[in-house]
């Protein structure tokens, strides 16, 4: 009856919201019917072999829509094969919908059983105690090897020393680079040790604005500033995260790097004229392009010949390390289960399979042999850069207040680069918005 | 037995409004009650909520980032509202005439109106692309250079104004056309008969007898561009750095991006509070300028 309160609570107060926004769209998640509200299934009058009763677990994901639903239903097909009790309900939201409908389901007291988190959520969640601690689960469970995972992969769902989420996925950024184009000009080919000085003056060899082809192409975005901020030598915080840092000489530079390239060799958002960097470099229009691995299937067929190269750095090297956890919900009925669908999920060599077949974001696991055929693939022949990225990682500094904290970053950097206020000043004012959210 | 026949007309009556008062107090009333609580609170949706006072509001008040959207939203009233009430005034008028095809032209006008404002917003983006919209590219035929509409701050809340007014023209047309033609043709012809031109006829008959139909199309209008959001979020999303932030945008930021609702829940009642004194002013002042019959 209190959930059932709750929930209604809750969705009253969002129905507002949307009512005062005029259908800004938002539905609650269907709910998990009688799995929150239903007493749990008590094994109580167990007998020493019982036959499993049926289970009905929800698995919500970010990850899977549109393109990978049924490489998805595979790995849940597989896993109901070993477990006939268990029957996954898939459950899909975009990723600009996700985290609201998830919210509001576990506002409303009809969490999803098991779902998808990315790393800067997954912190906030796990600190909110939304999440069933796995570490009890995962010592009664013989068959589970932690070192199964790579191991950065498996740290980084921990909090308080206790284990929230198994690794579903990683992913990272790389430099994009037409061949053709460098061909065209006579530049050589990037190297894996170029630093930005060598970007921007074959940038500049390569931009040729009466053809509408520009050099490089590089987001201004919250995700490439603690990027290059790294590359630079930077910190984001102070090391007890009391103060945010990014604005200090070397962020300063950081950002300029991204801002300036910005109407030289790179187009400005007019210039762009609402298509977006994915189309202007399947065009042809773009030499180097800084984005992330899960491009490569969209570029299969391709109309010119590119490659890939680890991304160019600063006074130092840094790449990307994005990786995605499932979890299981605190209130979930079905903690045993949940694990064995999480692990299945995570690690299963049925899973391993269906996510590098489909060139899907990469599965978690420390065994590099796994990865053979996932490696032989080309475009790109240097695929394995993916995996030398990963000798210089740096992860998304976090706050509670993350999304609030990426729309600040982004508008100070949107700033500078319109020239409404300088980088220094632009910086300074959002370092001045970060420290307050710290508080 | 007057009572006993009163409470069975209230009863009856009651009884055919259910339909739309049992999902008005469930949806709206409802929640507008558990809104004013939840500004009270702290809460994210995923940790218990905490009581802080009147720490929201005095928060929201405070906020530079809410004292840019009101300003915004201010800037675009003050755009929106004569540009869509002369238009639809000079709509009017010209279709409030004994036409061929006037139903043609009058469904024509009102078709913005009823299209969802996603797809119109598109359509407008489209137009006015900076690089390659046509709007630019009939600027460039008569040689003016076209800003980069919402690639360019200052530009951003200009382009929006001129895609809102354009979808509610239709409204305003109605409106008004049903205002001009509850207006007795006698006024005009003993005008006529009096020497009273064109314009003395529009100023001394149209424009009085027209008042109680601009005063409601007004208060509409006025209220809706307070709440201003659809468009601005397919359009700018509130960018470029901000320019086109308003206030219903930053509601929904805080409460569904950040996870504050009960910062966003107090937002929403300064707003309402907001649309409210507005509203009441103009009540006051309409006894000045509008003339019933």
């Amino acid at each position: 009856m209190r959930s059932l309160l709750k929930g209604a609570v809750a969705a009253l107060g969002t129905a507002l919201l949307v009512s005062a926004c005029g259908g800004a769209g938002v539905t609650p998640t269907p709910a998990t019917t009688a799995e929150a509200s239903a007493p749990a299934s008590a094994p109580a009058t167990a007998a020493p072999t019982p036959t499993p009763e049926p289970v009905k677990l929800t698995y919500f994901t970010f990850s899977a829509a549109p393109d990978h639903l049924k490489d998805l239903e595979a790995i849940v097909q597989a896993f109901q094969q070993k477990h006939p009790n268990v029957t996954i309900e898939v459950q899909t939201a975009s990723y600009d919908q996700y985290f609201t409908k998830l919210q509001t389901a576990i506002a409303g007291g009809t969490a999803p059983d098991t779902f998808e988190l990315n790393y800067e959520n997954f912190v906030s969640y796990s600190s909110a105690g939304s999440l069933l601690d796995l570490t009890p689960l995962a010592s009664g469970d013989a068959e589970f090897k932690p070192d199964i995972y790579y191991p950065r992969a498996y740290g980084v769902f921990q909090a308080d020393g206790k284990q929230y989420g198994l690794p579903e996925s990683f992913s990272d950024v790389l430099l994009f680079y037409n061949k053709d184009l460098f061909d065209a000009k006579g530049v050589a080919y990037p190297t894996a040790d170029w630093t930005w000085k060598d970007e921007l003056a074959a940038a500049q060899k390569l931009t040729d604005k009466t053809k509408g082809v520009w050099g490089d192409f590089q987001p201004i975005q919250f995700w490439e500033f603690y990027k290059v901020l790294a590359q630079s030598g930077g910190q984001f915080f102070n090391a007890d995260k009391t103060r945010a840092t990014f604005n200090d000489a070397k962020g300063v530079e950081a950002a300029s790097w991204l801002v300036d390239k910005v109407g030289k060799v790179m187009p400005t958002d007019a210039q762009m004229g609402g298509q977006d960097d994915t189309a202007l470099f399947k065009a042809g229009k773009l030499a180097m392009w800084h984005n992330g691995i899960w491009q490569f299937a969209g570029l299969k067929d391709a109309s010119f010949a590119w490659d890939v190269q680890l991304e160019p750095g600063n006074v130092t090297k840094a790449h990307h390390f994005f990786a995605n956890a499932v979890v299981a919900s605190a209130q979930t009925a079905h903690p045993q289960e949940a694990w064995q669908w999480l692990r299945f999920l995570t690690s299963s060599p049925e899973a391993v399979k269906v996510r590098l077949d489909s060139s899907w974001e990469l599965p978690a696991v420390a065994d590099q042999s796994q990865f053979s055929s996932y490696l032989s693939q080309t475009p790109p022949a240097n695929r394995k850069a993916v995996f030398d990225a990963l000798a210089n990682i740096v992860v998304p500094p976090v706050i509670e207040q993350q999304s609030q904290m990426t729309d600040i970053i982004g508008k100070a950097l949107d700033k500078a680069k319109l020239g409404q206020a300088t980088v220094k000043a632009a910086l300074d004012d959002a370092a001045k918005q970060v420290d307050a959210l710290l508080k | 037995m007057v009572g006993e026949r009163g409470w069975r007309k209230a009863a009856t009556a009651t009884l055919f409004l259910a339909p739309s008062l049992v999902p008005l107090a469930l949806f709206t009333l409802g929640p507008m009650v558990a809104s004013f609580g939840l500004s009270f609170l702290r809460w994210d949706l995923i940790r218990p909520a905490r009581p802080v006072g009147l720490a929201n509001y005095s928060g929201v008040l405070a906020d530079p980032d809410f004292h840019a959207a009101v300003l915004h939203t201010a800037f675009f009233i003050a755009g929106y509202l004569p540009l869509v009430y002369v238009g639809g005034l000079v709509i009017a008028l010209g279709l409030n005439q004994r036409l061929r095809g006037l139903a043609v032209f009058r469904s024509i006008y009102f078709l913005p109106v009823v299209t969802s404002w996603v797809v119109v917003a598109l359509v407008w983006k489209w137009l006015l692309n900076p690089d390659d919209g046509i709007v630019n590219y009939l600027l460039s035929l008569v040689g003016i250079q076209g800003p980069g509409w919402w690639t360019d701050p200052a530009w951003a809340m200009p382009s929006i104004i001129l895609a809102s007014a354009w979808k509610d023209l239709g409204f305003v047309m109605v409106i008004l056309l049903a205002g001009l033609q509850a207006i007795p043709e006698d006024y005009y012809e003993a005008a006529a008969v009096d020497g009273a031109g064109r314009w003395a006829r529009f100023r001394s008959i149209t424009l009085p007898l027209l008042s109680p139909a601009s005063f409601f199309v007004l208060v509409i209008s006025l209220i809706n561009s307070f709440q201003v959001f659809d468009q601005i979020w397919v359009m700018t999303n509130g960018g470029p750095a901000g320019a086109s932030s308003v206030v219903v945008e930053q509601i929904v930021k805080h409460a569904f991006s950040y996870g504050q609702m009960g910062y966003a829940a107090a937002m929403s009642w300064i707003l309402f509070a907001a649309i409210l004194g507005v509203t009441l002013v103009q009540f006051r002042l309409q006894q000045r300028w509008v003339t019933y019959g």
